[in-house]
């Protein structure tokens, strides 16, 4: 098993992993977390096709990936906050009024 | 003036907008009666004024028409539709008579409608009829014509049900406006027709293609336009077989009736096939067909008149059947002498109405000539004029309608155009029973004794001066009317009929058969009403069965509402209503709806609102769509 293989299962692994958390936890800030590690799963394997093919435009979109990740965050954070605030709780379950 | 017509149909219009607007918000005060009264009558004199000054501005151009356009409505694509006037000899008597008699009816009813509490009401109608009426018969194009036809039918309607308190008058007033749309369904289809062949609705236009026999006149079967035309005719002049409304109508104001539903509203449709008289000589078979409905109209019509115990029914069946005379008078080509009869009818009818509504006046509201009697000497000035009217509508030598009935029978005998000995017969026999009818009732409400009770006896007073003064005029009018030269004067646009020449020395002779008619008419109804009350009584007994067939007006009515309404009542009910509407469109949308929201029922259930079960869903597409693509690509 050489080296890129190994980069790639991590990078699975990251992902599933960040998937599991979102399917099963109920806290938002949790979920949220989980939701970073997808990404960053998804990064990894970017970065790891970059160095693999010896071309940087897997690297850049990583860049991207963070921007629009950092923004997410930028705007999830604060509804999370205000859903807290409003339910005083963070269980998502919770927060299901629109259900029709 | 530059726009004098427009002028003369507009003053009414102000005076309804002014009665309209104020009268009726500064509700029942003396001083403001006096004021709508004032307004009300002001305006449509000064459209008589105004319609003299026209007269005579047309008699100095030679008798040419003029046009007056005013705006145009509407281009439709290459063709205009102009709100355009137009004056000319025939216009101008329709319009001298419906601005003449229609002011005197204004003062009449000044005094008739005195203590109304909608006073101003019933002025503000009385005008917008008015100036319905005369954008009728000043119009040019056919579409203005229409609307004003359209707009008198709405202020019969108003004023037929003015008094709407009582659900009789308002189901009379429905009565009258359902009747006359059958007859606009005809006349609609016909303005059609024409406006199809020739791009315009202009009646001047049209008319003179048509007595050329050029053009766009060979592109569309006069007989079929006519046809159509007469059928609006029918409705709103009120003809076989839609003069049902007319009877009804007498629950108006006894004002109105003698206004629109005697002398201007219900010649519209003489007005109209005289307007066409060119279509009409070029339809011989339409003319044929109006002259039968014309004369049967006027028989019929007249029989039911011989039983009539109400004053004002007696009175509304003879103006069906005096129509009846001009439509006769119409189908056989003599256009001029129908308009004759429409002056002098208008004359003697509107001074018979009047006078109905003066003796109305004095004995508070009876109408029941059964209930009258003797009222010669208490109100005298009334009396004499309606003698007078009577004499004329009868046909007594000299005076009004004796001219103009006489000529219309002798057309119908001897007219080359469609004149036959059957149609005068018939119309021969209808006057004798007009004289008989006529002098009944005018014998049963003023000669004799008295049969009142003694508590109306006791009220009867002669009606005021504004009543009594507009009697006089009308009773004068109805006496000397028959002097005008109507047919003559309109010779030069509309000819009369040739005479066919073996028949032309029977003139005097017919002549004298009608007078002998109208003095028959009267010796017999003085024999039978003159004399002790078991004379008619045991008559009647005798006739029993032909005066119950009468005196029910030959079950028409009861044979409209069994064939057609309640057809038509039953077809809306169960096939339109509960069939259509709440069956098929209210079925099949409730159906949508329903099963709209079954299928939300089923699937709203993946809808559970917890981010688990949609990050799993979410997560389960990914991984099917993975595998998918992993077996296929």
């Amino acid at each position: 098993m050489d080296k890129v293989q190994l980069l790639l299962l991590l990078s699975g692994a990251l992902f599933s992993l960040g998937l599991l958390g979102v399917i099963v936890r109920r806290n938002a800030l949790v979920m949220l977390m989980c939701l970073e590690l997808m990404l960053n799963g998804v990064n990894l394997s970017l970065v790891t096709f970059s160095q693999q093919r010896g071309d940087a435009a897997g690297a850049v979109l990583v860049f991207l990936v963070f921007v629009v990740a950092t923004a997410e965050i930028a705007l999830a954070i604060p509804i999370v906050l205000l859903l807290v605030r409003f339910k005083r709780s963070m269980d998502i379950d919770r927060y299901s009024d629109l259900k029709g | 003036m530059p726009h004098t017509l427009a002028l003369i149909a507009l003053l009414p219009l102000v005076g309804f907008l002014v009665n309209g607007f104020f009268a009726t918000a500064l509700g029942r005060h003396r001083t403001n009666e006096r004021t709508a009264g004032l307004i009300g009558s002001a305006f449509p004199l000064a459209a008589f004024a105004l319609t003299i000054k026209a007269f005579f501005d047309l008699q100095a151009g030679g008798f040419a028409p003029i046009v007056e356009p005013l705006y145009r409505w509407a281009l439709i694509g290459t063709s205009s539709f102009e709100i355009a006037f137009y004056f000319d000899r025939l216009s101008a008597i329709m319009t001298l008579v419906v601005t003449g008699v229609g002011s005197v009816i204004h003062i009449y009813s000044t005094g008739y409608m005195h203590n109304d509490k909608s006073f101003g009401r019933f002025f503000a109608y009385l005008n917008l009829f008015l100036f319905f009426m005369l954008l009728l018969v000043l119009g040019r194009s056919m579409l203005v014509l229409f609307v004003g036809w359209e707009g008198v039918g709405l202020a019969s309607y108003l004023l037929i049900g003015f008094w709407f308190d009582d659900l009789a008058n308002a189901k009379a007033g429905r009565k009258a406006f359902i009747t006359n749309r059958i007859g606009d369904a005809g006349f609609l289809l016909g303005m059609f027709l024409l406006y199809r062949a020739f791009g315009t609705l202009d009646m001047d236009t049209i008319n003179s293609a048509f007595v050329s026999g050029t053009g766009a006149a060979l592109l569309v079967p006069a007989s079929l336009v006519g046809l159509l035309l007469f059928v609006g005719a029918t409705g709103k002049s009120a003809q076989i077989p839609l003069y049902v409304w007319l009877p009804d109508a007498m629950a108006g104001p006894t004002p109105v009736s003698a206004l629109i539903h005697a002398a201007t509203m219900v010649t519209a449709g003489v007005y109209l096939t005289a307007r066409m008289s060119g279509i009409y000589m070029m339809a011989p078979e339409a003319s044929q067909v109006i002259a039968v409905v014309g004369v049967l109209t006027a028989f019929f019509a007249a029989t039911v008149a011989l039983v009539q115990t109400d004053i004002k029914k007696v009175l509304a069946y003879s103006t069906v059947s005096q129509l009846g005379f001009m439509f006769l008078a119409l189908g056989v080509g003599a256009y001029g002498v129908a308009i004759f009869h429409v002056v002098t009818h208008a004359f003697f009818k509107a001074c018979l109405f009047l006078g109905a509504g003066s003796v109305i006046h004095a004995l508070g509201g009876e109408q029941d000539i059964r209930k009258m009697g003797g009222l010669r000497h208490k109100i005298p000035l009334t009396f004499w004029t309606f003698a007078i009217a009577t004499a004329a509508i009868a046909g007594i030598p000299g005076l009004a309608g004796f001219f103009s009935k006489d000529e219309i029978l002798w057309y119908a005998f001897a007219s080359a155009k469609g004149g036959a000995p059957w149609l005068w017969g018939v119309a021969a026999l209808t006057a004798l029973m007009t004289a008989f009818y006529m002098f009944r009732l005018l014998w049963l409400t003023f000669m004799g004794a008295s049969r009142m009770s003694h508590e109306v006896e006791h009220h009867v007073h002669e009606s005021p001066l504004s009543m009594t003064g507009v009697l006089m005029l009308l009773a004068l009018l109805s006496a000397g009317g028959g002097y005008i030269a109507i047919p003559h004067f309109l010779e030069p646009q509309i000819p009369l009929p040739p005479i066919v020449e073996s028949l032309e020395h029977y003139e005097h002779t017919l002549l004298y058969v009608s007078i002998v008619l109208a003095f028959a008419g009267l010796g017999l109804a003085v024999f039978m009403f003159g004399g002790p009350a078991s004379r008619p009584e045991g008559i009647k007994q005798a006739m029993r069965p032909i005066h119950r067939l009468l005196s029910g007006k030959y079950f028409v009515d009861e044979l409209y509402e069994r064939v057609i309404v309640k057809p038509l009542a039953w077809f809306s009910d169960v096939v339109l209503l509960r069939g259509g509407d709440k069956m098929l469109l209210d079925g099949s949308l409730h159906g949508l709806a329903s099963l709209a929201q079954r299928t939300a029922s089923v699937v709203s259930r993946v809808q559970t609102g917890s981010l688990h079960v949609y990050a799993l869903l979410v997560m389960v597409g990914i991984v099917g769509a993975l595998l998918w693509s992993w077996r296929h690509v």
